[in-house]
């Protein structure tokens, strides 16, 4: 059969702009090529700065990953400046972060994943009844009757009999790669409209301590949300029982809805356990420090990196081994065609793509605004898998607990962990205990003050006469979607160099000089079908099994065509 | 919401049958409709008419453009905060084109556009997210092969109006501060020959975006919009003259340093940089996340991200704002804050305080229940004496 070209732009239910080029040869993807076509300069605009001021337009790099940024430049500043937040901040942080990951991956999985899966029109057939008995032999969940099925049925009914389809307009309804019965259809379709009333009720955490949700409010040296039980304006006894009430209805939530939804959808996916595998290389810089983000081994995620889907081997992270290449991105090197660290990098923006209107992309040597990060030469995947297959590897206890008991009820071997299937279901795992986890990081909030420690910020460090001439500083944070780093340099109290290095770089990097592929182009040709060249629903499976941000992963640059000295990590 | 989470509105259905099926009273309607009232500022004679419309209308098509942005602004909307009947005037819109949630990818996505750019010719809303990047012919932001801007020109043709939803298709926001490396403008500076709305805000709320609409669809115009193409029934007040923290301002009782004394009684933020005074939006009546709580609720000074160019005018964030006039004495706060170290008027300046807050309890009450009888809650009207010391500032 001939080699078929596909190209998916846009690539829609993601962050940003990704574009997906493909070859296809007897309903197998061959080649893949991944460009992100949208870029923004935010580094560059960073420079001259007020370091405290960083974190906010960090921040406005995403608006879904909307915390991530924000700590991860907090964390590099109080690195830079040797600032130790409160150990009340530092819960604040954790209950802050660790609400976007359980909002950000169940919305990931209903809102933007789903619907790969769930096919919308099947679940008319359904019957409510029996939708209702499945649901209830898999979960004590409240709302699974069949009087709520029935509904939620006959809502779908009225809507798309009204034949103004909206948002699932030209869906790939009915497509043979849809294996759910119309009655899981209806529970998934169901649950849909549940996470969007969810998701707005449990995501207010980020109100009450940073004030709104898009882009919470935080602080160098630690949370601006003052504690007084006795006043209206503070954090009091009113607004930790309103945490308190978003932290068990999220748990409930994942527990009773998203977690068992995902193992049942799963079960009918089992083939997807063998495709979409990719690079085998894992990177996790760890996250939720219990004491302070300068003690690793507090991490409740581990740190470190596995190679080859070894996983009788964690290996050391160590920042010296990342480089980047712009073998295929728009961009030039001084010396051509190598790969660079960081701290020594170049960023020449120079397009060569072809003038807009363009068909295709995937012949150009260069074809992205994506840099192509390497670890010690590897291509490496970032996110949930990751760091499940880090702390799995590394023996952490409950992430064993959770990945034995997922792989007993799919009844596969750890390596259908290496695949499309085994990505969202990391996503569902880490979930699942990091919601178990709030209550932990509240706990301690509530105790400590409890104890009389209300201190929620560092405040001798702010005034920059404080501060050292010159001094520099890592923040390191591992996202929802995975690895992330920021770096400051930080002169005569201003910003004069600031690098990210984003999950979603690493992610969706294409070929670098040696000709490597990068995650996404590997895990398309990793056994990977593709029924319908005009119904790339395949392709969307795997791209959205990781999560794609693209405004993160391309923030970089500066494309006036001045060189940005990369700084170096300490 | 933008998805059919609620039952459906089929497509002869007016909205009145449409409630009457969904089991919403008469009442909740009418108590909605005057609440929409006080938000847009209009007189209460109005809800008739308001309710007139909202009961005859049918879905409209809705074509939502993301162009060089970080998503925020289709994060706030999916947390509009309004239950049930809030939701309902989200879900009045068939929404055809929106990457974030859509379910077509690719050909079929595009051809959702196409359609639906051709079946509403001329009658559809366009709602732009994102800045358009000029330099380097456009190619900082390409969908499909083609530049956001020539997109963005192509689908505007056929609207009705154009929705400008927060700071980047505002004025370019965060790619548009110095020095503006892709050359990042906003919406209107491209589209000219169409009414642009600007929802400002880095996101703004989803509920100025609820009620702009509603506006739209009630009054088949847009609202009133201020100088900078905003609509006045949000924008038009300064934070600093709705803040349930002014009295501690006027008292002189300030925030000196994050979690100081200050911090944990809940004092003014001016002194660690809250650019509340020169910053003009409904934060502190709307409140953010179903009233849950606003920036300087939680302790933060405002950042004054619905002004144009804030990134850059607003920076440092953490440095005082200079010479911001106080209420009723022309005095800056540097003069009260002086007189009250020394200490002789701390015990009316407590009692001040004590008396002149808002409470944050009986003002949401207020805002709540307002709406159902009347035009703009009092908080939503500015006294003689602070309309001039904002003037002056202009």
């Amino acid at each position: 059969m001939a080699i078929t070209k596909i190209v998916v732009d846009p690539i829609t239910r993601i962050e940003g702009h990704l574009r997906i080029e493909a070859q296809t040869d007897n309903g197998k993807i061959t080649n893949a090529w991944a460009s992100a076509t949208q870029f923004r300069g935010i580094e560059t605009i960073l420079q001259g700065r007020d370091p405290r001021d960083a974190w906010a337009f960090a921040q406005r790099i995403c608006g879904v990953c909307t915390v991530v940024h924000a700590v991860a430049s907090c964390r590099a500043v109080e690195d830079a400046l040797d600032i130790r937040i409160p150990a009340n901040a530092n819960s604040i942080r954790n209950l802050v972060l660790g609400m976007q990951f359980v909002q950000d991956h169940v919305i990931h999985f209903y809102h933007l994943h789903a619907l790969d899966w769930v096919d919308v029109v099947s679940a008319l057939k359904a019957d409510p009844a029996k939708a209702a008995q499945i649901a209830a032999s898999i979960s004590p969940w409240p709302n699974n009757s069949a009087t709520h099925f029935k509904e939620v049925q006959n809502r779908v009914k009225t809507f798309v009999g009204s034949g103004q389809l909206g948002i699932f307009t030209n869906g790939y309804w009915g497509h043979p790669a849809y294996k759910l019965p119309p009655e899981v259809n209806l529970i998934a379709v169901a649950h849909y409209l549940e996470a969007l009333d969810w998701q707005r009720d449990v995501i207010r955490l980020h109100t009450i301590f940073g004030g709104k949700n898009p882009h919470p409010n935080f602080l160098v040296g630690g949370m601006a949300s003052a504690i007084n039980l006795d006043e209206d304006a503070t954090i009091n006894s009113a607004r930790l029982a309103d945490v308190q009430g978003m932290i068990s209805r999220a748990q409930r939530f994942v527990e009773q809805v998203y977690w068992p939804d995902l193992v049942a959808i799963a079960g009918y996916y089992k083939d997807w356990a063998a495709v979409g595998g990719g690079v085998g290389n894992y990177l996790a810089v760890g996250e939720f420090p219990e004491t302070d983000i300068r003690d690793l081994a507090s991490l409740y995620f581990p740190r470190g990196v596995i190679l080859n889907k070894d996983l009788s081997k964690v290996l050391p992270y160590d920042h010296n081994g990342v480089s980047e290449s712009v073998h295929s991105s728009w961009y030039d090197y001084e010396k051509g065609d190598v790969g660079l660290h960081p701290y020594e990098g170049e960023t020449k923006p120079h397009y060569t793509g072809p003038e807009p209107p363009w068909t295709y992309l995937q012949e150009q040597t260069k074809y992205t605004w994506m840099k192509a990060p390497r670890y010690n030469g590897h291509p490496m995947e970032v996110g949930p898998l990751a760091r499940v297959l880090v702390a799995y590897a590394s023996g952490h206890k409950e992430v064993r607990a959770m990945a034995s008991d997922t792989l007993k009820a799919l009844n596969a071997p750890p390596a259908a962990l290496f695949s499309t299937l085994g990505r969202t279901a990391a996503r569902g795992i880490e979930t699942v205990l990091i919601a178990r986890r709030l209550t932990t990081w509240m706990d301690s909030l509530v105790n400590r003050i409890k104890a009389g420690d209300v201190s929620t910020f560092a405040p001798a460090k702010f005034d920059p006469s404080t501060w050292p001439a010159k001094a520099r500083g890592y923040g390191a944070l591992d996202a929802p979607r995975g690895a992330l780093g920021h770096w400051v340099e930080i002169a005569d109290g201003k910003i004069t160099r600031y690098q990210c290095v984003v999950p979603t770089t690493w992610n969706a990097s294409p070929r670098d000089d040696k000709g490597q592929v990068g995650p996404y182009e590997s895990a398309l040709t990793d056994n990977h079908p593709l029924a319908k060249a005009d119904q790339p629903l395949e392709i969307l499976r795997t791209i959205h099994s990781f999560d794609p941000c693209i405004a993160c992963g391309v923030h970089v640059l500066d494309a006036t065509g001045r060189e940005i000295t990369e700084v170096k990590v300490q | 919401m933008l998805t059919p989470q609620a039952t459906p509105w089929s497509r002869d259905e007016s909205l009145g049958m449409h409630l009457e099926r969904r089991g919403i009273s008469r009442r909740d309607f009418l108590e909605f409709c005057g609440q929409m009232a006080a938000v847009l500022g209009v007189s209460s004679l109005a809800v008739p008419r308001i309710a007139e419309a909202m009961e005859t209308l049918k879905r409209p098509s809705v074509i939502w453009l993301q162009l060089q942005e970080c998503t925020g602004c289709v994060e706030s909307v999916i947390r509009t905060s309004e239950p049930t009947i809030g939701d309902l005037v989200l879900d009045v819109l068939s929404l055809d084109y929106q990457h974030t949630l859509m379910a077509a990818a690719g050909d079929a996505a595009e051809k959702a556009l196409t359609d639906a750019r051709k079946a509403n010719a001329g009658k559809y809303l366009l709602v732009v997210t994102g800045s358009v990047p000029l330099n380097a012919n456009g190619i900082y932001t390409t969908i499909g092969g083609k530049t956001a801007r020539s997109i963005l020109e192509e689908t505007a043709k056929g609207a009705a109006a154009v929705i400008a939803l927060g700071a980047c298709a505002h004025w370019g926001s965060v790619q548009a501060s110095k020095p503006n490396p892709t050359g990042a403008v906003g919406v209107s500076e491209i589209i000219r020959d169409k009414p642009v709305v600007n929802i400002a805000g880095c996101p703004p709320i989803a509920d100025v975006v609820t009620a702009t609409i509603v506006h739209y669809l009630t009054f088949n115009r847009l609202p009133a919009l201020d100088a900078d193409g905003r609509p006045r029934f949000a924008y038009q007040n300064r934070i600093h003259d709705q803040c349930p923290r002014r009295a501690h301002y006027d008292a002189g009782q300030f925030v000196r340093a994050f979690d100081d004394d200050g911090a944990r009684k809940g004092y003014c933020l001016y002194e660690v940089g809250c650019k509340g005074p020169a910053t003009f939006s409904p934060c502190p009546i709307f409140m953010w996340n179903s009233r849950t709580s606003w920036p300087i609720g939680a302790g933060h000074p405002c950042i004054g991200c619905t002004e144009r160019n804030f990134w850059d005018t607003m920076t440092p964030f953490y440095n005082r704002l200079p010479n911001v006039a106080g209420i009723a004495v022309e005095h800056t706060a540097d003069i009260i804050g002086a007189s009250l170290a020394a200490g002789a008027l701390a015990g009316v300046a407590a009692h001040a305080a004590a008396t002149g807050i808002y409470q944050i309890r009986s003002r949401r009450s207020a805002v709540q229940h307002a709406g159902a009888v009347s035009a703009p809650p009092d908080a939503l009207s500015k006294t003689p004496d602070r309309e001039s010391a904002h003037t002056g500032e202009d």
